[in-house]
């Protein structure tokens, strides 16, 4: 059932209207006992969610004698910027997702911020989905901060990602929806895959699987789904950052996804009026190259890749 | 005067941004002013071009005291000013949001990495400052109350003859702003708010290049004379009274910045964007001062339309 999470006036006949599709089933065993929460759309230039939280949507609404307790789908956490392709939150100069817990006396983002917290509160699992910007593509993974690694990590290795990113914790990052969550008791897994913009079909029956495997595992669903791969886990793993110093056209060398080994070209920058190499772009290290910038025009600076390094032997 | 470039990026098709760094005076690294970090700071860019102007001549005259420098910075964002747009120009992010930045990090990150490396053993740092908030402010003066702001610092915001010194509880968004990594890194930093942001207010501008040159004065760093400025107020930015649209439509204002109101006086109407009645009064809650008034015509439902600082602090 489509129920409203926050309304508020927006300036010319139109209300702003957060929603999210409860599908739930009493009857089970367990009547009831757990809810799950998936969110995306925070960023509304990320679809990769989309596709998710439709195709989850149809399958736990079709086989709803399989499930038992409620799993809540918030497909559009910023409405106005997934409907203007707009990254952020329109009219608000910050990113929606530095703003949580939010609170019920602040500005339109803020007061819907309050809202979806107060709304997920209470539920035994989150998952927030996040596509990578329109410039990186991103191999599925989940993104744990070290204080949470204890909590979270036996639940991201059943995600069916190819990647658990441990990072460190930042004061900026306590203002995540995730983080907000995990500090209230809900566990929330924070999900990057694919590419800004745009619909990876093969990332999303990937997480969807896992999505599937995670309700299996706390028990509320007995339909099909599972885990069919293991991910690596950075945790004594280096990562290797390469970034452009030049500005030019970047032109992939090596697959995303793909193993590489030290040296081996990664990609070349060239300058468009020449057509000559100004900068050719090596693999620092071997591993697996789970970032790769998709948007073409670099400037000095421009994150070209992510390397996470294969763990040394002996 | 000296001109240095202290930080340059490439573009594919663009000129080199360089950003540029005027030092007055030699020796001690006494005060650094920064002046727009985002595309739409053209009131803060003009403050920095003045002061620029002004110092060349008072240095001619020899009032830079010796042994003390001055760094003005009038704008580490010209790629962005160059196109009207506030945020970066590739991605949209903030310079602002970025420090202490980043050497190897994205674009943005660069930025600020190189500008903060350049900027960061001053003894005091005056950013030209603009609210995230769209309107107009009372001039101010704002110190963030952190673990690593002194005494001096609170003290010292007289020292800028401005009406009001505000002190700022920083949010977990603010930890990345220069002013705060200012303060980390040991800097005195101020930010000084002047009325306007992408529009030149003359009177303001001058308000603005005095506070500044007055501090100067006060710190020891410049020999000149100048009238004293105003009487600053200091309180808690927390004491300043919001007031918010509770209906949304056309906003209809009946005061403005500065005005003197008293409990109950009519601040605004909220006007029908189809039919034109009123919908909404919204009165002041306080004796006070307008400090800050919303600028666009159309308000959302929870915008803060006012600020008003209470006549008195009980
Ligand atoms: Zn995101």
């Amino acid at each position: 059932m489509i129920k409203p999470v926050s309304v508020a006036a927006l300036p010319v006949a139109e209300n702003f209207v957060i929603q999210k599709n409860r599908i739930e089933n009493n009857a089970g065993p367990e009547a009831a006992s757990k809810r799950v929460c998936v969110v995306t759309g925070t960023h509304g230039d990320e679809l990769e969610g989309q596709y998710v939280c439709a195709r989850l949507a149809k399958i736990l609404s079709d086989g709803k004698q399989k499930l038992s307790g409620i799993v809540d789908i918030y497909p559009a956490v910023n409405p106005l910027g997934i409907d203007s392709v707009t990254r952020g939150f329109p009219m608000f100069d910050l990113d929606m997702n530095r703003i949580f817990p939010g609170s019920s006396s602040g500005s339109l983002a803020e007061v819907a911020a309050h809202d979806i917290i107060r709304d997920i509160d209470g539920a035994d699992m989150c998952i927030d989905i996040h596509s990578s910007n329109i410039f990186l593509r991103e191999v599925p993974q989940v993104r744990v901060s070290e204080q949470n690694e204890g909590a979270l990590l036996p639940f991201a290795m059943m995600l069916n990602v190819d990647l658990v990113w441990i990072h460190a914790s930042a004061t900026v990052l306590e203002s995540t929806l995730a983080h907000t969550l995990n500090m209230r008791g809900v566990k929330t897994l924070v999900v990057e895959m694919g590419v800004g913009m745009r619909i990876t079909e093969s990332y999303c029956s990937q997480l969807l699987d896992g999505i599937l495997n995670i309700l299996r595992e706390l028990g509320i669903w007995s339909g099909a789904g599972g885990q069919t791969r293991t991910p690596l886990v950075s945790k004594d793993r280096n990562v290797g950052f390469l970034n452009s110093d030049a500005g030019g056209i970047f032109i992939p060398r090596a697959a995303h996804g793909s193993h590489v080994n030290t040296g081996d070209s990664v990609g070349i920058v060239i300058d468009p009026f020449t057509g000559a190499i100004v900068e050719e772009t090596l693999a620092p290290c071997s591993g697996l190259l789970f970032t790769l910038r998709e948007y073409p025009v670099v400037f000095g600076g421009s994150l070209l890749a992510r390397i996470m390094e294969d763990v040394k032997n002996g | 005067m000296v001109k240095d470039i202290i930080y340059s990026i490439k573009s594919p098709y663009r000129q080199s941004m360089d950003i540029v760094g005027y030092t007055f005076g030699a020796g001690e690294r006494s005060c650094c002013v920064v002046g727009a970090l985002r595309g739409n700071e053209i009131q803060q860019m003009a403050i920095c071009a003045q002061l620029v102007d002004t110092l060349k001549r008072l240095e001619e005259n020899g009032c830079v005291i010796p042994g003390k420098s001055i760094m003005i910075i009038p704008c580490a964002n010209t790629y962005s000013m160059n196109i009207g747009k506030r945020f970066w120009t590739m991605d949209n992010t903030d310079i602002n949001r970025m420090f202490p930045g980043y050497d190897q990090g994205e674009t943005t990150q660069r930025i600020a990495d190189g500008l903060f490396k350049s900027i960061r053993d001053y003894v005091y740092g005056i950013q030209m400052a603009s609210f995230y908030r769209e309107g107009e402010f009372l001039p101010h003066i704002k110190v963030m109350d952190t673990d690593y702001g002194k005494l001096e610092t609170y003290e010292s915001l007289s020292d800028f003859g401005l009406p009001y010194g505000l002190l700022r509880t920083p949010h977990p968004y603010d930890t990345t702003t220069l002013n705060y990594n200012w303060q980390v890194w040991g800097c005195r930093a101020y930010s000084l708010f002047s009325t306007y942001t992408d529009h030149i207010g003359k009177q303001s501008m001058q308000t603005a290049v005095n506070a500044a040159l007055r501090f100067l004065i006060a710190k020891g760093i410049l020999k000149w004379t100048l009238h004293r400025g105003m009487h600053t107020r200091i309180l808690n930015e927390e004491s300043i009274r919001t007031v918010k649209a509770a209906r949304a439509g056309m906003l209809k204002k009946h005061v403005s910045v500065g005005d003197e109101v008293a409990e109950g006086d009519l601040l605004c109407e909220i006007i029908h964007p189809l039919e034109g009645n009123t919908i909404g009064r919204i009165m002041s809650p306080v004796d006070g001062t307008v400090f800050f008034a919303y600028n666009k015509q159309l308000v959302m439902e929870h915008t803060d339309v006012f600020n008003i600082v209470p006549f008195s602090n009980v």
